[in-house]
């Protein structure tokens, strides 16, 4: 196919990891494993994003995904105390048969429009990519073009405490 | 650099995701898939980003890790009222919205 190098050969390794600890994250019965495998997934994906440039998204992606999100999971599976599901597929029942039918129609949807891609963007800019992926290019965007979004997003953080500490409450007064 | 193979992996993920939402009965791991699925879309738009040369992918991308954190402070909030209730997580027990 093409050329063999280094990033494409990461890429692979890292896309295997990715997709092998996804489907292990939807099968396992014990939840506990499977948000573990989901954070061995989301430390594949900061190793992608590596492979494009992005490195403040690869930092942020372990720091706020893989250490805030995934502590908050872990945290709720344990103070639920939940064991293992009763039977992880209790039958094949019609409707799974119609949710893989639909899966599957998706996946191939995607496939086809990803497909055609090469053509239709573009001329790659790649080279680029390392400037605009470090903590300095970000910041600056975020703090001039994208600075009302910015502030939006203190306002959703704010009501998403509140909204969680309501709901979580034992008894409204 | 290709970035079509990193578009082929997102949509994979995606669609575990999907799967995952779809098949499982467990109200924690139908989230978790969840933010699978936001994270393959993630994928997509560094990709993105990366090719045009531009950064608005990854600023866009910054919004969308603020708005999974958000929607997973809240839904685990509702997942605890929830079990509180009902002593389940089962999504086919929690049906008293259903007609």
């Amino acid at each position: 196919m093409t050329d063999v190098t280094v990033e494409s050969i990461f890429f692979y390794i890292l896309a295997i990891i990715s997709v092998g600890s996804a489907l292990m994250m939807i099968t396992r019965r014990n939840p506990v494993i499977a948000a573990l495998y989901l954070i061995v997934n989301f430390f594949s994906l900061a190793g992608l994003y590596l492979t494009l440039h992005a490195q403040f998204i690869a930092v942020l992606q372990i720091l706020v995904y893989a250490g805030a999100i995934m502590v908050l999971f872990v945290f709720v599976i344990m103070l639920l105390n939940l064991g293992d599901e009763r039977k992880l597929s209790d039958a094949i029942s019609y409707k799974k048969t119609i949710a893989a039918g639909l899966s599957f129609g998706l996946l191939m949807e995607l496939i086809y429009i990803f497909g055609f891609t090469n053509e239709s963007l573009s001329e790659s800019r790649f080279e680029k990519a390392a400037e605009i992926g470090t903590v300095e290019s970000i910041g600056k965007e975020l703090f001039t073009r994208f600075l009302f979004p910015f502030e939006i997003t203190s306002v959703l953080l704010l009501a998403a405490i509140i909204g969680a500490v309501v709901l979580a409450k034992r008894k409204l007064d | 650099m290709d970035i079509q193979p990193y578009l082929f992996l997102s949509a994979i993920t995606f669609i575990i995701g999907v799967v995952g939402v779809l098949a499982r009965r467990n109200a924690i791991i139908v989230f978790m898939s969840i933010e699978l699925m936001l994270n393959s879309v993630n994928l997509s738009l560094v990709a993105f980003s990366a090719h045009l040369g531009d950064s608005t992918g990854q600023i866009l991308v910054f919004f969308v890790m603020t708005v999974a954190a958000a929607e997973a402070a809240v839904g685990l909030a509702i997942i605890i009222a929830l079990f509180r209730n009902k002593q389940t997580v089962n999504l086919d027990d929690i049906n008293i919205l259903k007609w």
